[in-house]
């Protein structure tokens, strides 16, 4: 977090200094900031582990965007034509989030992409009960959601 | 190519919108039109949005316009968990094609304990009923 907050300081300096007052120029900012945060971070308590997460986090994003894409085909291909082929199901997820806030997210992350949606997590916080509108393969998509998890739970921890 | 690059975002984004009302009309029960509505929308929205900011490409509209799916992202899935949740403990059924249920027999409807039993995967082959609409 104070990464985060350093970056951002660096590049609104950039900006500043630099006298150009548009997006772009901000981005290029957080960029020279990050290079500088990376150069620093040995000498500095505060910011272990911060430039490690954002190449993570971008990669996390592309990834999401991937599934996102995909899914959302596949359940516009199974409304656009006549017979289904859907087999809606509820399924249990094992859990390996912990905190309250890690299955806040995690949940949240299943919701988004279409075919999965998050319906209860068990009172011990150890399972999430999910409707799954394509059972056909369940080893599949349970291997797809592990992994959504795993790679999200990366970038906290 | 800018140009091009706006109408396809803007198609896009429209088309999965209307992808999702046809989705909401035709799909059977409420937890499959959930899939269809909230994240069919929300893309939609999202890739207009894209489309909005590049046309304007101003420090303004450009702000708004990431707010916007900002908010999208966060606020779409909660929505769609709440109402999908209530609905399944209220007693809304399940399509007749629904392969298994996973959560009907770890839930007590007397106390509203929800067991995590990882063990009950035979048990939760689910049994079509005559009152399933189809």
């Amino acid at each position: 977090m104070t990464g985060a907050i350093w970056n951002l300081l660096l590049g609104l300096a950039w900006v500043l200094l630099s006298g150009d007052f548009s997006g772009l120029n901000l981005l290029v900012g957080m960029i020279f900031g990050y290079i500088a945060l990376v150069l620093i971070e040995p000498q500095v308590e505060s910011l272990k582990g911060y430039p490690a997460r954002v190449p993570r986090i971008i990669g996390f994003v592309g990834f999401f965007i991937k599934e996102l894409m995909q899914a959302n085909l596949r359940v516009a291909f199974d409304v656009l034509t006549p017979p289904w082929h859907m087999q809606p199901g509820v399924i249990a997820m094992p859990l390996s989030a912990r905190t309250e806030m890690e299955i806040t997210m995690v949940a949240n992350l299943i919701s988004l992409t279409p075919g999965t949606l998050s319906l209860d997590v068990s009172d011990d916080r150890k399972v999430l009960y999910i409707h799954a509108m394509f059972l056909d393969d369940e080893e599949e998509l349970r291997r797809n959601l592990k992994e959504m998890e795993h790679r999200a739970l990366e970038l906290f921890r | 190519m800018i140009e091009f690059i706006k109408g396809t975002l803007l198609i896009s984004g429209a088309s999965f919108m209307l992808l999702a009302a046809i989705g909401l009309l035709r799909l059977p029960d409420l937890l499959t039109r959930m899939h269809a509505t909230t994240k069919a929308a929300a893309l939609g929205v999202i890739l207009i949005m894209l489309a909005a900011a590049m046309h304007f490409a101003d420090v303004g509209v450009v702000a708004r316009a990431f707010a916007i799916i900002v908010f999208i992202l966060i606020t779409a899935p909660i929505a769609a968990h709440v109402i999908g949740r209530a609905a399944y403990f209220v007693g809304s059924r399940l399509w007749s094609g629904t392969v298994k249920d996973e959560l009907r027999p770890n839930y007590d409807p007397l106390t509203h304990e929800l067991k995590s039993g990882l063990e009950t995967h035979e048990n939760a082959k689910r049994h079509p009923r005559t009152t399933d609409p189809d």
